[in-house]
């Protein structure tokens, strides 16, 4: 047995079921070996969109992510994509072919210090030495990045190391100890009380949700524990999803491009609990004037996280999932706060009311209301994926998540997530119904993956929000300089309708004349990829 | 406010810049960094000496925990520890201000450990705020080069 074999039983033994990646001579004696195995390589059009994919299917599966690329170019390409788990805690293996190790450091052809480059951007990384060390290492990998606060961990490995032979018999660590590494799981049980005891006493508390609920799979404890208690629900980008939006605890996304109902309540609350989430800036415009006039409770995995931004009155490192279990587990009576949901019921009806009624009658589709309509069309549990930029924006804060889930690039803001992740996100879940909603500048800067969706028969509805513009930033420019617009205009626009027919997807396109509800009911009448042109008002705003 | 981290790491291969690769990104401030083995030899001792707020101190302590290569941080204030700090010191000297080099010497325990016609080198062990001293001392002569170690620290005995 070689190098290549082992690192592909490793694999095996970490249950995985697809690597996503890009084929390359220093990674080619693993692609060689994943042959005889049952393990699904799939080969997309861009390094980055490997981990992008791997990123979609850890999202959904709530498994480890894997991608594996080629040394050099293919290791440097991969880093944006690291990158972008990284800031959302996705758990991700991502494997990297090196040239000899003898060559290391000498500049050869395709040479790459890939693990010095990512060194801010992983958990971890490792340079494998010695083929003997690879099941170690790949247990220790899987590990790193499915614990704690998850995260991408990266794994080097020379071509002649994975054409070594392997010594001695394959063993698979069964279990794991490492001295520096030991995630805090239970909470501290002095706390927990002492945060009960805070939701007993509360008249306006009110939970911030984070990403870090869907990492911890503890979506249903949290449900369950806010309508025990009556407690307000809000989240931040990440957190979408948690609760359904038309959930009566739900009041929507906080910060700079949240509901302003939802900032109001924050603000207003006497008991603030900020589960798995960062308090960073698009979220908490002031995290100085957060804790002012309340009780701050910080739930994070991540010791590092409580303090960094904002000082918590009450500090609960653990896993939100054990939290929560024992949060439910205490005899507790808090309020039912109706006077406080009733306050902010009526700060919601207020804001929508001064919300814009439907623009008359125009030739472009109006965002807003698209996207409602898709929502709506959309199946109970389906995955929607949203790109970065103005669709993101009017995503956040327009799409309606029944029982499915929102993912979306949030701490990085990565243009072009959301097609690799879509298809990352179908595969792990066939049955579902994932859609990709992009933009047509982040379309085009992933659109190389419809021919990945079509070689392994993915099917994703991809919409794509069409204004010939940058939008987000042509926002920007907007206000910032007064519609002195520069390098926003995206002149050149390919024909959607023939790029759709090229990689044989189906085609719509809507404008502001076409029958919304009619179209989007054919568009996401089958299982088969297909793209909708939506034209929208290149002047239209997210604010 | 200065705070001394004693950090235990893995002796490995890229434990020092991931360490101060931590401090970079972070926007962290380092004063001096000293790396060495402990009486184990898989574990490394790092000695940094930072500066910052009372969060930024917090945080580092924090950073350095979540580094997977990190097996303790141990922080605390310069007065409940003792510091010290090399110092070689290269020298241009005459016959007019021999004797007063000498006698400095003398006065801040440091000793010549090499010599020629018209230079030395002076060694002297002790905590960073003498050497700043000792070379204020020897600004009137014609200092030739310096070379310094950093701060290594261990808390003090009744501390433990």
């Amino acid at each position: 047995m070689i190098g290549a074999e082992a690192i592909v039983k490793c694999l095996e033994k970490e249950k995985t079921e697809y690597v996503f990646g890009y084929s390359g001579v220093a990674i080619d004696p693993f692609w060689n070996k994943i042959l005889d195995t049952n393990i699904k390589s799939v080969l997309i059009r861009t390094e980055q969109n490997a981990a992008h994919c791997a990123s979609g299917y850890a999202r959904i599966s709530g498994k480890t992510g894997v991608c594996a690329v080629t040394s050099g170019p293919g290791a440097t390409n991969l880093i944006t994509g690291i990158a972008t788990a990284y800031a959302d805690s996705i758990p991700l293996v991502a494997i990297t072919g090196q040239v000899n190790s003898d060559m290391i450091g000498s500049d050869v052809f395709q040479e790459a210090d890939i693990t010095g480059a990512v060194e801010s951007f992983v958990k971890y990384s490792y340079l494998v030495r010695d083929v003997a060390d690879i099941p170690r290492i790949f247990k220790e990998a899987f590990y790193i990045a499915s614990t704690g606060r998850k995260g991408p961990v990266l794994i080097d490995i020379p071509f002649d190391i994975q054409n070594a032979e392997f010594p001695g018999k394959f063993v698979y660590p069964d279990t794991i100890s490492m001295r520096t590494y030991k995630p805090t799981v239970k909470g501290n049980m002095v706390q927990i009380k002492k945060v009960i005891k805070e939701v007993e006493k509360a008249k306006k508390p009110i939970i911030c949700v984070g990403g870090g609920v869907h990492l911890s799979n503890a979506t249903k404890e949290l449900r369950e524990f806010a309508e025990l208690n009556n407690v307000p629900v809000v989240s931040t980008m990440m957190g979408i999803g948690v609760m359904p939006t038309e959930h009566p605890l739900y009041f929507g996304m906080v910060g700079n491009n949240g509901q302003s109902y939802a900032n109001k309540a924050m603000n207003e609350s006497d008991l603030l609990l900020m589960v798995g989430a960062r308090v960073a800036d698009r979220a908490v415009n002031r995290p100085d004037l957060i804790t002012e006039n309340k009780v701050m409770v910080h739930i994070d995995v991540d010791p590092a996280e409580i303090g960094k931004n904002v000082g918590p009155t009450i500090p609960l490192v653990g896993d939100i999932k054990h939290i929560f279990q024992d949060f439910l587990a205490q005899d507790d009576h808090a309020d039912d706060h109706s006077d406080w949901i009733a306050t902010i019921n009526e700060y919601k009806k207020t804001a929508l009311s001064k919300a814009k009624k439907a623009a008359k009658k125009s030739k472009y589709v109006e965002p807003k209301e698209f996207i409602t309509k898709l929502s709506n069309a959309m199946k109970n549990d389906a995955v929607y994926v949203a790109d970065v930029g103005q669709n993101q924006m009017w995503s956040c804060a327009h799409h309606i998540v029944k029982n499915g889930r929102f993912i979306t690039s949030g701490g990085m803001g990565t243009m072009g997530y959301s097609i690799p992740a879509a298809l990352g996100a179908k595969l792990a879940s066939p049955k579902k119904q994932v859609v990709a909603v992009t933009g047509d500048g982040a379309f085009q800067m992933s659109m190389m993956e419809l021919a990945t969706m079509r070689q392994y028969g993915v099917a994703v509805k991809i919409v794509v929000m069409k204004n010939g513009y940058l939008g987000m930033v042509r926002e920007h420019q907007h206000f910032a300089y007064n519609d002195n617009y520069s390098m926003v205009e995206l002149k050149g626009d390919p024909d959607l309708s023939l790029i759709a027919a090229a990689y044989g997807m189906g085609y719509a396109k809507v404008d502001g004349s076409s029958d919304l509800e009619k179209e989007l009911k054919s568009f996401l009448s089958d299982d088969t990829s297909a793209l909708m042109e939506v034209i929208v008002d290149p002047k239209a705003l997210t604010k | 406010m200065r705070r001394i981290y004693s950090v235990l790491v893995e002796n490995r291969a890229g434990v020092l810049s991931k360490v101060s690769g931590l401090f970079s990104r972070r926007n962290f401030n380092i004063e001096s960094l000293v790396v060495g083995e402990t009486a184990d030899k898989s574990v490394s001792c790092m000695t940094i000496v930072s500066s910052g707020d009372e969060r930024t101190i917090e945080q580092i302590e924090k950073q350095l925990n979540k580094k997977i290569d990190v097996i303790k941080v141990k922080t605390f204030k310069e007065s409940l520890s003792i510091n010290r700090e090399l110092m070689l010191i290269k020298v241009k000297y005459n016959k007019e201000n021999r004797r007063d080099i000498m006698e400095n010497c003398e006065i801040m325990n440091a000793s010549i450990v090499d010599m020629s016609k018209n230079l030395m080198v002076i060694q002297i062990c002790d905590t960073s705020e003498r050497i700043e001293l000792f070379i204020e001392m020897l600004k009137s002569v014609s200092i030739v080069e310096i070379a310094r170690t950093g701060t290594v620290a261990l808390t003090k005995c009744k501390e433990q």
